[in-house]
């Protein structure tokens, strides 16, 4: 399975690392857009990641 | 040994995790929890320790009392999140430990805040949500037209919690606080957060560096601990004139940019941890 993928939002290359796990947090190097590796039937693929909640944190 | 993480976006500290698990050979089932049915007639328990990596408080709540009525070894314990995640619960239970912490006070109304300021010697105050983190809604109030405006949006705007104000005596800080790292009754390691800023979070851009443990540091770290539980801790303190106090408690630590100043695998520790946790179970 190919480890490049597009950024949905620039449309730019972005190459997830070895290891890649889904629920993964990435950054786009071209438009610094975090996106989130999500897993569906045809494997990984990004999305944009999830807005900051109220209650996110440590 | 099998790990259950529960998570859900995966952060740099659970992608540590993982790693340092796979290194010490334990293998690790991962949990998104935003994808999981929590009805207890038909969740399989396919681990034997879970270790809770909610970057969501709320959904981390949940799922740890889930777990936990399913009489499943869980980290932390629903007890010690319910303590840490409440600034004022845990402001609280320091007091009764009698640990030293900033002066703060509970108040519903404007006038009572503008009463604690008074009694308190004037500003400037801190005002804190209950729960929250990363430094977010925390406000540095230096008079009394910043108190009135901060309470009237939290009055107008907030959420029945945001009117209940948490407010906190403003310590002066010698431009860093210590962010200490305690397991168990442990403190594993130690990093300062510098910042020309009053908010210090590495979240925030506060930079860490390593910072020597003293005797002093162990022993306030350890006494809170054992005054909220226990478990895998984060504690921020303040160096004050009267010496080190605690200002705030974190369940579900942050260490992404901890490891490399201290030179502590500070993901191996909490590995480890959930070993020893699980053996003691057994």
């Amino acid at each position: 399975m190919s480890n490049i993928h597009t950024c949905p939002t620039c449309d730019e290359e972005v190459i997830l690392p070895v290891g890649t796990v889904a629920a993964e947090l990435i950054t786009c190097q071209e438009c610094d857009t975090m996106l989130e590796v999500v897993s569906g039937e045809n494997g990984l693929s990004l999305v944009e990641a999830p807005e900051v909640e109220e209650d996110w944190g440590e | 040994m099998k790990l259950g993480l529960f998570h859900s976006t995966i952060r740099a500290e659970e992608k540590l995790l993982i790693s340092s698990a796979q290194k010490l050979g334990i293998e690790v089932k991962l949990y998104d929890i935003r994808n999981l049915n929590l009805d207890p007639a038909s969740f399989k328990v396919d681990f034997d320790i879970a270790l809770e990596r909610s970057v969501s408080t709320t959904k981390g709540r949940h799922v740890v009392r889930f777990l936990e009525g399913l009489e499943v070894p869980v980290l932390n314990s629903s007890n010690v999140a319910t303590i840490c995640e409440d600034k004022f619960l845990t402001a609280m239970v320091l007091y009764r430990a009698q640990i030293r912490q900033p002066r703060f006070a509970m108040v519903f109304g404007e006038a009572q805040a503008k009463e604690v300021v008074n009694d308190w010697g004037g500003y400037p105050v801190v005002t804190k949500p209950i729960i929250g983190s990363w430094g977010r809604l925390i406000s540095k109030i230096n008079d009394e037209d910043a108190l009135e405006a901060v309470i009237d949006h939290k009055m107008i705007l907030g959420a029945p919690e945001q009117k209940a104000l948490f407010i906190q005596e403003y310590i002066e800080k010698p431009g860093r606080d210590i962010r200490a790292f305690v397991i168990g009754d442990k403190v594993i390691a130690t990093i300062y957060r510098d910042s020309s800023h009053w908010i210090t979070n590495t979240a925030r851009g506060g930079k860490a560096s390593n910072c020597p443990l003293t005797a002093e540091l162990q022993d306030i770290c350890q006494r809170s601990s054992q005054a909220v539980g226990g478990g895998i801790l984060a504690m921020d303190l303040f160096e004050s004139d009267e010496g080190l106090m605690i200002n705030e408690i974190n369940h579900t630590m942050e260490f992404r940019n901890s490891e490399q100043p201290t030179g502590v695998s500070i993901s191996e520790e909490i590995i480890k941890y959930c070993i020893e946790s699980q053996n003691a179970q057994n």
